[in-house]
C-alpha cells in the first residue's frame, strides 16, 4: 500500500522556534493525510506547534556531485564571517 | 458520605472501555497497515490506557482500598468488567477497526462535551482531557470512513461490511444500565439518552460523504455494562492478564 502513497518532506517548528525544521519524511496518500501523519508520527512528545508538508518531488536539491564547485570556494574567505569588529560591551546576545 | 456505588460502577463501565479498547489496539502494534497508520494507531492506544488509569486512579480513591490501576486491569475476572460490548470485537481488518474507532469516538465526544459540567471536580478534568483527545481520534477515524467508504470497490465494500457487522453492538452505548440512571440524576454523568440523536446525526453526516449505508437492524445486544460479555472476551483478558498472573507483583 505504501508504495503506491507519495513521500512527503515534514517540516515542524518547536513552541519556541522561529523556524520550521526538517524532521523526517513519511508516505500518504495526500496532503491532508500527510499533516496528520505527521502529528502522529513526528510530533509524540511535544516536539512543536506547526507542521508543514511538502511532497518530497517539488523539491529541487542542490546537486551533490557539484558540492566542489558549490561550497568549496567559500572555504577561504574568512572575511565573510563578522569577526573583525570590536563590539561594545553594552551589545549583548551576539 | 457513604461510597457511590453507583458511581464506581458507572466510572468502571468507561474505565474497563478505555482499558479493552486500548489493548485492542496495542493488538496492532507492528502490525498497522502502513508504518505510519501502525504509530497512529499506538498513539489512540495509549491515549485510552492513559484515560483508563486516570478512571481506575478515581475508582480507587472512591472505593477507599489502596488499590492500584493495576490490581483492576490485570486482576478482576471477566464477570467483574463492565466495558461496552462493541469494544471486545476483534480487529478484524483495518475497516473493522477504523468503524469500531469512529463509533465511539463520536459517541465519547459528546459524552465528555457533557461531563465536563459534571458535579465532581474529577470527572470534569479527566474529561477536559480526553475531549481534546477524542476530538482528534474523531477527526482521524472519521477520515478513514470517507477514504474507504469514497474509496475502491474493494475498500467500500470492506467498510460497508464493518458496519453491518459491528451495528448490533452499537445502541448499548445509549441505554443507561439502573446505576447510570441514579449518577446521571445526580448530575455527575452526561445522560445517555441525548447523546444518541446527536451521534446518529454524525454518523449520517460522515456516512454520506463516504457513501456508506447504515445497518438497517436496530436490534442491540447489551450486556457489557452488567458483566455479561461476547465470547472475544475471555480471549483478550487471557492475553492481557498473562504476565501479572503468571507472576504476581513482577515489576520491570
Amino acid at each position: 500500500m505504501s508504495k503506491d502513497w507519495p513521500l512527503y518532506e515534514v517540516f515542524i517548528r518547536t513552541k519556541n522556534g522561529l523556524d520550521h525544521r526538517h524532521v523526517g519524511s513519511l508516505h500518504a496518500a495526500d496532503e491532508t493525510m500527510a499533516i496528520e501523519n505527521a502529528r502522529d508520527v513526528y510530533t509524540r512528545r511535544m516536539e512543536g506547534i506547526s507542521i508543514w508538508v511538502v511532497e518530497s518531488k517539488y523539491i529541487t536539491a542542490s546537486d551533490p556531485y557539484s558540492q566542489d564547485s558549490f561550497f568549496n570556494p567559500a572555504e577561504d574567505k574568512i572575511y565573510r564571517h563578522p569577526t573583525f569588529y570590536e563590539l561594545p560591551d553594552e551589545v549583548k546576545h551576539m | 458520605m457513604g461510597i457511590d456505588k453507583n458511581l464506581i460502577s458507572s466510572l468502571f463501565v468507561h474505565a474497563d472501555t478505555a482499558l479493552i479498547h486500548g489493548q485492542r489496539l496495542g493488538e496492532l502494534c507492528g502490525h498497522g497497515p502502513v508504518l505510519e497508520q501502525d504509530i497512529a494507531l499506538t498513539n489512540i492506544s495509549l491515549d485510552y490506557i492513559g484515560r483508563a488509569r486516570l478512571y481506575y486512579d478515581l475508582i480507587s480513591k472512591l472505593e477507599g482500598n489502596n488499590k492500584t490501576e493495576d490490581d483492576y486491569a490485570f486482576h478482576r475476572i471477566e464477570s467483574e468488567f463492565k466495558n461496552l460490548l462493541l469494544v471486545e470485537y476483534p480487529n478484524k481488518d483495518f475497516a473493522y477497526t477504523v468503524a469500531k474507532q469512529f463509533f465511539i469516538d463520536v459517541f465519547y465526544y459528546h459524552f465528555f462535551l457533557q461531563c465536563v459540567e459534571s458535579k465532581n471536580q474529577e470527572i470534569i478534568s479527566i474529561s477536559q482531557k480526553s475531549l481534546k483527545e477524542t476530538a482528534y481520534h474523531k477527526k482521524w477515524s472519521s477520515e478513514w470512513i470517507i477514504r474507504l467508504g469514497d474509496g475502491t470497490d474493494i475498500s467500500h465494500q470492506k467498510m460497508q461490511n464493518a458496519v453491518a457487522d459491528l451495528w448490533m453492538y452499537v445502541g448499548e452505548m445509549f441505554v443507561p444500565t439502573e446505576f447510570e440512571q441514579a449518577v446521571i440524576k445526580e448530575n455527575l454523568m452526561a445522560d445517555l439518552l441525548p447523546i444518541k440523536s446527536l451521534w446518529e446525526a454524525e454518523v449520517k453526516d460522515i456516512f454520506s460523504i463516504a457513501g456508506i449505508k447504515q445497518a438497517e437492524n436496530n436490534w442491540a445486544q447489551s450486556g457489557g455494562k452488567e458483566g455479561n460479555h461476547t465470547e472475544y472476551m475471555g480471549y483478550i483478558l487471557s492475553e492481557m492478564q498473562y504476565i501479572p498472573r503468571t507472576y504476581p507483583n513482577m515489576i520491570w
